[in-house]
């Protein structure tokens, strides 16, 4: 109990940058990801195959081969100078990017058939279909799978660990330079995570149920 | 479905279609070529870069860090299925005293990160005596978090057979522990086959976390001889490839073996249909909703 | 049959990739004449571990493996290099073993009290500060060299001139390491501007980009780097602490200690020791102080 009670403020300061951190890279990842399911779900053949080969490639990497690319392999290419900082939120954002549009395309092809066919038949574009038709609905079986994909980010997080980028994942550092209880600490660190984990779990099974009544 | 999105194109539309297509190619050469470009303009690919492929021990050392990977996954792997297994029996249970702390365990397993896991038992535990290797600290996380999601994998699995299937198992006078390990289990664990896979993949890609507590795997590996200045100049951008490119593969893999046994499957009139098809959907739904926490 | 062909272009890969493989490193430095003359007829009274040694045959010494100039793996031969390297190789001679039949073995810092404890390695060299902690568990020769917490810059940076210079700018270091500590505790540069990563050499690449002003560790590794990098990097040469390197020796040897001590302090009235330094570190272009044995 020591352990958390001495170091309070270096906690709450390192969970506050998880946070950040998570906050950050999970609104782009959403972003990017959402674009990237509208790619594999175009009619234009070519960007279909650009989807899925971006899909293909990232599913396929470990996240700390994408890190260590954009900290160690990135900056010999000369391109734009990036923080560590930066480097974390990129490599999160495209590797998440990923799951995030393959959760947005399985959740539109759970869209009944009809409803597409109906709205061609009313003569709505495909963008516009997609938007104000297709993927309304297919919210819904969005929700829980996306959340379990969130709360995947939130613990990526901790990957940062080794790349300069201070987080939760870095308490156990500052506690072994103080000469701190390691142990204790990193069991703090684990029940934090419980913490912040547990009510999005809580939140996505009640999705779950409810909206899996209503299909 | 994503077919259904849109008409099949008319004659304005194949031409838009094909400008859009020139558009796509376009802006997807410029960007590998741009990268390709800084890859030259920074001589990331002259012959002293690219040297280190030649090399005997350095292919020998790539072939033991490869082996250190699929080691750590096959080990990782097995512990996690035997793992999963025990605390999807468990989590369904008919004793409280039993489903309780299985489910605790689990959830706690699957909500802590795995790179906390691994500095616990690297860096946490030799404190009380307790110490472990890199490769055993690798092996141990992969199991608790990875058994964990398979647990609860599994236990979808189960609660999507017909419920027919243990009623008849009952009937014939099979206990409990018969009923679980001889009938449901196996039509378990093949109804849930390509779900396990996938998670396994998953699995494999974590054992790169292992770099963090200094486990001699392939992208250690790729670090130590992307950053050797005294030979070849850091070529860490064509060591980076490389790794990339096994890793890429060996999921793909497996990834592949996932879909073929699925096909299989499909063929095998043993497999039996779930009960109604809403609710094998909505506990396949829960699983892949399971997986998805940690696909990631 | 796609399983075969797919285990057949895996075997034909796997065969290219072993079949052409160079033999040896790109370049290699030879000894230093004279300093590896092996002597005979040498006792230890009263020593277990040259006992031990005696009937093994060989020696087995603890070495670093990521240190350029000091104690460093060469990746293409698998042959270890550097000024610690040397002297564990002298030592050897001087001991009476051929230091060609040396078996270096990498221990990693955190271990290396246990490696000497269990008796895994005779003797360890590989900048191990000698200080009072440590000589509770293990015993020190020499010092063999004495280090100093330094910078590294780029070589055309001459606004960087000593620790009291660095406000404001990027410092990079070990992650965990004394030097990291010194600069944060003493508040040479404001918090956000050190970086920590798990090893020197990825802090290196990172000052080479640019992406940070200086890195900071004993002098003697920085050295290392410094001439590894031919002239790109030069290291600022006003130390703000003082390491003194020993050889570290299994506590309680007294026997050999001062072996070990006589072989050191012959090294450096003789002119091997600035023989060794000038084949390894020396050629980073900076000079060095010859260290006093303290027979403690």
């Amino acid at each position: 109990m020591s352990v958390l009670t001495n170091n309070l403020e270096l906690f709450l300061r390192l969970f506050g940058q998880t946070l950040q951190l998570f906050a950050i890279s999970a609104v782009l990842s959403l972003v990017l990801g959402t674009l990237l399911a509208a790619l594999r779900v175009s009619p234009v053949p070519v960007f279909r195959a650009i989807g899925a080969t971006y899909v293909t490639v990232l599913r396929n990497t470990p996240l700390t081969l994408v890190f260590v690319f954009f900290l160690f392999a990135y900056p010999l290419l000369e391109i734009l100078r990036i923080e560590p900082y930066t480097a974390a939120v990129v490599a999160l954002t495209l590797y998440t990017a990923a799951f995030v549009c393959e959760v947005v395309r399985s959740g539109i092809n759970t869209v009944p058939v009809g409803q597409a066919e109906a709205s061609r038949a009313l003569g709505l574009t495909f963008t516009q279909m997609l938007g104000n038709v297709v993927l309304p609905q297919a919210l819904r079986s969005v929700v829980p799978p996306m959340t379990s994909t969130m709360i995947a980010l939130l613990k990526n997080t901790t990957v940062a660990s080794g790349f300069a980028v201070p987080q939760a994942g870095s308490i156990r550092d500052a506690l072994s330079e103080q000469g701190d209880n390691v142990l204790f600490g990193l069991i703090w660190v684990a029940i934090g995570f419980v913490v912040l984990v547990m009510p999005l779990t809580y939140v996505q099974q009640v999705f779950e149920k409810r909206w899996s009544v209503a299909r | 479905m994503s077919m259904v999105l849109f008409d099949v194109p008319g004659p304005k539309a194949r031409v838009r279609h094909k400008i859009l297509a020139v558009a796509g190619i376009a802006v997807a050469l410029a960007a590998v070529a741009y990268v390709v470009m800084r890859f030259i303009a920074t001589e990331q690919f002259t012959a002293r870069r690219l040297d280190w492929i030649n090399y005997k021990q350095i292919q020998l050392s790539l072939l033991e860090a490869i082996g250190n990977t699929l080691s750590a996954f096959a080990i990782g792997a097995v512990l996690a299925l035997v793992f999963g297994a025990l605390f999807a029996a468990a989590r369904l249970s008919d004793h409280a005293w039993v489903r309780t702390p299985a489910a605790v365990i689990v959830e706690i397993f699957r909500a802590i990160p795995l790179v906390i896991m691994m500095f616990f038992f690297y860096y946490g535990l030799p404190s009380t005596g307790i110490k472990m290797s890199a490769f055993t600290a690798v092996v141990v996380s992969l199991m608790l978090y990875n058994g964990s999601v398979l647990a609860e994998i599994f236990r979808a699995g189960i609660n999507s057979l017909p419920k027919g299937q243990s009623e008849a198992a009952y009937a014939l006078g099979m206990r409990k522990t018969q009923v679980m390990t001889f009938v449901l289990l196996p039509q378990a664990l093949r109804a849930m086959l390509p779900t396990i896979i996938s998670q396994l993949v998953v699995l494999l890609k974590d054992t790169a976390l292992g770099f963090l507590i200094t486990f001699e795997e392939l992208l250690r590996w790729g670090t130590l001889i992307g950053g050797d200045a005294v030979n070849f100049g850091r070529p860490m951008i064509s060591v980076m490839i490389v790794v990339a490119l096994i890793y890429i593969g060996m999921c793909l893999l497996l990834t592949w073996l996932a879909t073929y046994l699925e096909k299989r499957n499909r063929r095998n009139k043993k497999v039996i249909k779930t009960d109604n098809d809403d609710a094998g959907q909505v506990q396949l739904g829960n699983a892949s909703a399971a997986v998805g926490g940690v696909t990631v | 049959m796609r399983v075969r062909t797919l285990a057949a272009v895996l075997l034909t890969g796997a065969l290219a990739l072993t079949a052409c493989g160079k033999e040896g490193g790109p370049g290699e430095t030879p000894a230093p004449a004279g300093v590896f003359d092996v002597a005979k007829d040498v006792k230890v009274e009263g020593s277990p571990t040259f006992e031990k040694i005696k009937t093994r045959g060989s020696l087995i010494v603890g070495v670093k493996e990521d240190q350029p100039g000091l104690g460093y793996k060469d990746p293409t031969t698998n042959k270890y290099s550097g000024f610690d390297i040397d002297i564990a190789r002298l030592v050897s001679a001087k001991l009476g073993f051929d230091p060609e039949k040396i078996q270096f073995k990498t221990i990693q810092s955190a271990a290396r009290e246990q490696a000497l404890i269990n008796g895994d390695v005779d003797y360890y060299v590989g900048t191990y500060t000698i200080n009072a902690g440590r000589k509770e568990k293990v015993a020190f020769a020499g010092p063999y060299f004495v280090a100093g917490q330094d910078l590294l810059v780029k070589k055309d940076d001459s606004s960087i001139t000593g620790p009291e210079t660095l406000k404001g700018k990027k410092v990079c270091s070990v992650t965990g390491s004394t030097p990291i500590k010194t600069i944060r505790e003493k508040g040479y540069t404001e918090p956000e501007n050190i970086q920590e990563f798990q090893g020197y050499s990825q802090c290196v690449t990172k000052l080479l980009n640019g992406e940070v002003d200086a890195v900071t560790t004993d002098d003697a590794i920085l050295k290392g780097y410094a001439s590894a990098e031919e002239g790109k990097l030069k290291v600022v040469g006003k130390t703000f602490s003082k390491e003194p390197y020993g050889i570290g020796l299994p506590k309680g040897d007294d026997a050999l200690r001062g072996k070990v001590n006589d072989i050191l302090q012959a090294a450096l009235d003789g002119g091997d020791w600035q023989k060794i330094y000038d084949g390894t570190l020396g050629k980073s272009g900076s000079s060095a102080q010859k260290p006093t044995i303290d027979r403690y």
